[in-house]
């Protein structure tokens, strides 16, 4: 335990409210404005975790998100959230924590015994021990390190939790509600612009919140509530920067126990379209490195400042302020003020005179030219060596709190993340950003302003500018660049003699001096490979307190400046993003909607079992014809081919062409002659890409002079469209006409069998629909019972067939209808595996073959193509690679081994050729074949049916298939058509 | 990225599909320059920086239209009717 205790007055901590929570199974309390970090402090709570690799006991380091060694497991059950920083968790009530990284408690850890093994488990470690003695070793390995390495774990369970994402757009998006961000975000929205302002902590203020009584209230943040076009957005973090000022915000809302039956989002994504954006993001205090720096009670000097001021924790009673610049100074005379025994050693042999008079006048001792050495103690600092000219060889100071600062680095992150790289600014020994693209704007401690009165100062301009970006407030003059501040610049920290013990440069992923002086000498000097190889910066906090640090040490090896030695790259997000918050909504069924036909319900009803296909749930066989697949479908064809069966096709792609030029737009569409399709005539087309390959195949019927009723494949019905669409808008915008997807406006069914006519004859008295009327590929357009129908009287199975459309909302009651009116012709529903192995027989190509490679000389239809006209794709269609005699191209399989079976995917060989590589074709559609009792297939071949008659070899490597197939015409019934012209 | 639609305003890239290059002139319907056909089929510039392009605003009034972006920033600039041909 140590000396912390909670001030009796003071700070953002409601005294009236306890809040009860637990960590590890014991119970604790704080207050509602307490971090979790804050409570476990004020509870003198001191070890919270185990370090990554050598299991040291660690305490917290910072307050704000950029802790790397107080993360905690959160929550319980499905509900388990690992890796949460404690400085960035809101004190809610029944909170339940428990540490990371520690067997069997982070307080007694057996794993720290790896501790004494340091000296080979240091850089590189992994990479040299576990690759031997074979290749496969580290798999073997691997298990074994993380179980005890690492931090903490996620669940498997399924998150209960609903997630959201929003989107936002603003004329400026102010990121970071500090001084800086509070005053430009004031200064914009003062212009009548609309202004996002978004805080990752869960009340906005920012450095003020720990800067002691009034430093807030003298900002009146209140007044913001006052600005009509101002929100204010809190516990939200910038996570990321995209092209076109798109920003990614995440807001949590644990605090407000967000229940998901609610329809509460624990979460929300937030996508931000900005103007113009400025960033107030801040910056963070660096650690000093020195032997022991990760022991618990070494603190940075803000944080210990923002635990005093913001949560009236005062975390020490001997307190030992270590460090290179001016900032610390404040810390050491507010502790000393609050009661504590504070010594402030500072690197510099001379200091500003005022900071000595400020220190004079506080009780504080000062010790000038001072260097930390080590800190010393077990589980916790018991005391500071130091170095100074009054003690050249070293003195030891008893302290229960060491804070160091090591200078400041800005939180440039997001301005990184458009590829903008650092720069060095040697008078503040740190790195800014090192541009802004047209539109941003930094201010306060990111552009290096020391003080608050500097942040506002910065931070109105970048307000006021950002505002004038996107055309408001051009009125108004903006001050000049803030003048420059006077930073007294800070000594740079360097990493002392590490003969005492381990020096931390990152505390997360355990790397010590030692570890960054390996890579050096094994040649890892770039800043990429160090990270690499030492695992630097590569942990939850993403090296936000340690890059500088590595990188000013790595540099000193290599005998050359900060800048010279480059900076890591930073990519989004700046903290971690729960992968719930990323999903959003798209989860299960919304991850991928799916598409019903009109008649789905009654599909369910009935005894279908429905498959996906593509977009689409279809029924793939019906409990009728048996109960699996296999021998359902079967069932199914016998029924087209000797009776008759009613099939759903509700998702083929409908587009309804009208207009005076309508007849001439398909014309130039199908390969096929269209200009003179009569009225009540239907005709099956072929459409190309422009380079010559097929495109979609499907019917188009011409209901009228000007209106046609176009079908199409139900995989490509949107590109079709999106083509229409594009040559009517692009390049034949003299034609008068207009296409619309009508899709979903009909249900489509197909009936099909020797006895189609006749049960179609029952189920529509009145209307003719013998041969006369209605012949092979003739349409017509009824009303029935008050209902528009539309009867095509086309095959897809080869057997005579009509298929019939009605509006949606009919689509159910025309089934139904169809079905009862020709009961006694034994009429049953047939499903989608039927349909397409129908289509096998008859040698029709589908999606299998219409694959966007294949020319329509490949797939046999090449005669369709009538080259006296235009039309897309002609010119290219001749090309000499495409009319080569060996492309392959469609034929028909026959299996010549009844006890074996053919394979979609089957690789195709000669039967004299090795069966290796890509072999001379493949097979793409496969059916058993209720008329040739066999199984068939449907492949391309090289040089096709000019190898009608001869013995192919079918591979499947997969299952060791060598099947022996003959090759055929692909229409393997009825080749004359006399059925579907019955 | 918002995207000037020319009927429905700035909308959200979501709503959009991109659709190609639209620096090439479509050779006319009938043409047999093979070479011309080719050159617009198969050959495109991959610029780093402005480009025209066409985009459909597919969730929206289903109109394409041709939009300069730049590759590199993504940096969106006017937008008009492929049959207009560019403001200039």
């Amino acid at each position: 335990m140590s000396r912390a205790r909670r001030l009796g007055q003071g700070g953002y901590v409601d005294r009236s409210r306890p809040i009860r929570f637990t960590l590890d199974g014991r119970s604790y309390a704080g207050f509602a404005g307490d971090t979790l970090a804050s409570a476990l402090l004020a509870c003198g709570v001191r070890i919270i975790g185990r370090s990554f690799k050598y299991h040291r006991p660690r305490g917290f380091l910072c307050a704000g998100a950029e802790e790397p060694n107080g993360l905690f497991t959160l929550g319980s059950g499905a509900r388990t959230t690992p890796n949460t920083p404690g400085t960035m968790t809101e004190l809610t009530e029944g909170l339940i924590a428990a540490c990371q990284n520690g067997w069997p408690s982070v307080r007694f850890d057996l794993m720290s015994v790896l501790s004494l093994a340091a000296p080979i488990i240091g850089a590189g470690f992994y990479y040299k021990t576990f690759m031997g003695p074979r290749r496969r070793s580290w798999m073997f390995y691997e298990p074994f390190i993380r179980r005890a390495a690492g931090l903490g774990r996620a669940v498997h369970q399924r998150d209960p939790d609903r997630y959201e994402t929003r989107h936002h757009h603003a004329d400026v998006l102010v990121i970071g509600a500090g001084p800086a961000g509070i005053s430009a975000a004031r200064a914009a929205a003062r212009t009548g612009a609309r202004v996002l302002l978004c805080e990752q902590d869960f009340l906005v203020g920012g450095s003020l919140l720990g800067e002691g009584a009034g430093a807030l209230e003298a900002l009146r943040t209140e007044e913001l509530a006052g600005l009509a076009t101002l929100e204010v957005m809190t516990r939200t973090t910038a996570a990321g920067l995209y092209d076109s000022n798109t920003v990614v915000l995440v807001e949590r809302r644990d605090h407000a126990r967000p229940d998901p039956a609610r329809g509460d989002a624990r979460e929300i994504l937030k996508i931000v379209q900005a103007r113009a954006i400025v960033f107030a993001t801040g910056a963070i205090e660096r650690p000093l490195v020195f032997a022991g720096n990760d022991l618990p009670g070494v603190m940075l000097a803000g944080a210990v400042r923002c635990y005093l001021h913001r949560y009236a924790v005062l975390l020490g009673e001997r307190i030992v302020v270590a460090t290179t610049d001016d900032a610390a100074w404040q810390a050491a005379t507010e502790l000393a003020a609050a009661g504590a025994h504070v010594t402030l050693l500072d690197e510099r042999a001379e200091v500003g005179g005022e900071l000595l008079r400020r220190a004079a006048a506080s009780a504080a001792t000062v010790v000038l030219g001072a260097q930390v050495r080590a800190a010393r103690g077990r589980r916790g600092v018991r005391g500071v060596r130091f170095v100074s000219p009054q003690y050249p060889s070293g003195h030891e100071l008893p302290c229960d709190l060491l804070c160091m600062s090591g200078g400041w680095s800005p939180v440039l992150h997001l301005t990184s993340h458009t590829g903008i790289k650092p720069a060095y600014r040697a008078d503040l020994d740190a790195f800014v950003p090192g541009g802004y693209a047209a539109g941003h704007f930094g201010a306060g401690a990111l552009t290096g302003a020391a003080s608050a009165a500097a942040a506002l100062e910065t931070g109105s301009a970048a307000g006021l500018r950002a505002a004038q970006h996107a055309g408001y407030g051009r009125e108004a003059s903006v001050p000049a660049a803030a003048p420059g501040v006077a930073v007294a610049p800070a000594a740079p920290a360097r990493p002392r003699d590490a003969h005492w013990g381990k020096a931390f440069v990152d505390f997360q992923n355990d790397v010590t001096t030692r570890d960054v002086a390996t890579a050096y000498t094994e040649g890892y000097e770039s800043v990429e490979h160090l990270k690499r190889y030492t695992t630097l910066g590569m942990g939850t906090e993403q090296g936000k307190t340690s890059n500088v640090n590595a990188l000013r040490q790595m540099a000193q090896l290599r005998g050359i400046d900060v800048p010279a030695a480059g900076t890591t790259t930073f990519r989004p997000p700046y903290t971690p993003v729960s992968i719930g918050a990323l999903a959003g909504r798209n989860l299960g069924q919304h991850f991928r909607p799916v598409r019903r036909s009109p008649l789905h319900d009654w599909h369910l009803a009935n005894g279908a079992t429905m498959i996906e296909a593509g977009p689409w749930l279809r029924a793939w066989y019906y409990a009728w014809a048996g109960a699996d697949a296999e021998t359902a479908y079967v069932e199914e064809m016998r029924l087209v081919r000797s009776g008759v069966g009613l099939s759903d096709v509700s998702s083929l792609g409908k587009i309804d062409v009208q207009g005076p030029d309508a007849g001439e737009f398909l014309n130039r569409l199908y390969v096929n002659e269209f200009a003179r399709l009569p009225v009540g005539k239907a005709r099956y087309g072929v459409m190309l890409n422009d380079d010559a390959t097929v495109l979609d195949d499907g019917t188009t019927a011409r209901f009228g002079e000007t209106r046609y009723f176009m079908t199409t494949t139900t995989a490509q019905a949107a590109e079709v469209m999106s083509r229409l669409e594009f040559l009517l808008q692009t390049a034949w915008t003299d034609l008068r006409v207009q296409v619309a997807s009508v899709t979903d406006q009909w249900a489509g069914m197909a009936i099909a069998g020797p006895r189609a006519r006749a049960a179609l004859a029952l189920a529509l008295p009145g209307i003719d629909v013998s041969d006369a009327a209605l012949p092979f590929m003739g349409c017509q357009e009824v009303d029935f019972a008050g209902v528009p129908l539309r009867i095509l009287r086309l095959s897809f199975s080869g057997e005579l067939a009509f298929e019939l459309y009605v509006p949606s909302d009919c689509g159910t009651a025309l089934w139904q209808h169809l079905l009862a009116s020709a009961q006694g012709l034994g009429i049953r529903p047939y499903g989608l595996e039927a349909l397409a192995s129908l289509r096998i027989e008859k040698g029709h190509v589908a999606g299998l073959e219409l694959d966007h490679r294949n020319t329509l000389d490949d797939l046999g239809l090449g005669k369709m193509a009538r080259t006296s006209k235009p039309f897309v794709g002609r010119e290219l269609r001749g090309r000499p690679e495409l009319q080569a005699p060996e492309r392959w191209s469609l034929v028909g399989l026959e299996c010549q081994e009844p006890a074996a079976r053919l394979r979609g995917g089957a690789i195709l060989f000669a039967p004299a050729d090795p069966i290796q590589g890509h072999g001379r074709g493949y097979i793409t559609s496969v059916t058993w074949s209720t008329q040739l009792n066999r199984f068939i297939a449907l492949g391309l071949y090289q040089g096709g049916l000019a190898h009608a008659g001869e013995e192919v070899l079918c591979a499947y490597p997969l299952r060791g298939e060598l099947v022996r197939a003959k090759i055929v015409s692909p229409v393997f019934i009825d080749p004359a058509g006399e059925r579907l012209r019955a | 990225m918002l995207i000037p639609c020319p009927h429905c305003g700035e909308r959200d890239y979501r709503e959009f599909r991109y659709a190609g290059d639209a620096s090439k002139a479509r050779p006319p319907l009938g043409s047999t320059d093979i070479a011309a056909w080719h050159d617009y089929v198969f050959l495109f510039d991959n610029p780093k920086g402005g480009h025209r392009e066409y985009w459909q605003h597919v969730l929206g009034c289903r109109r394409w239209l041709v939009l300069e972006r730049d590759t590199a920033t993504n940096v969106v600039g006017r937008s008009w009717w492929p049959s207009e041909g560019s403001p200039g």
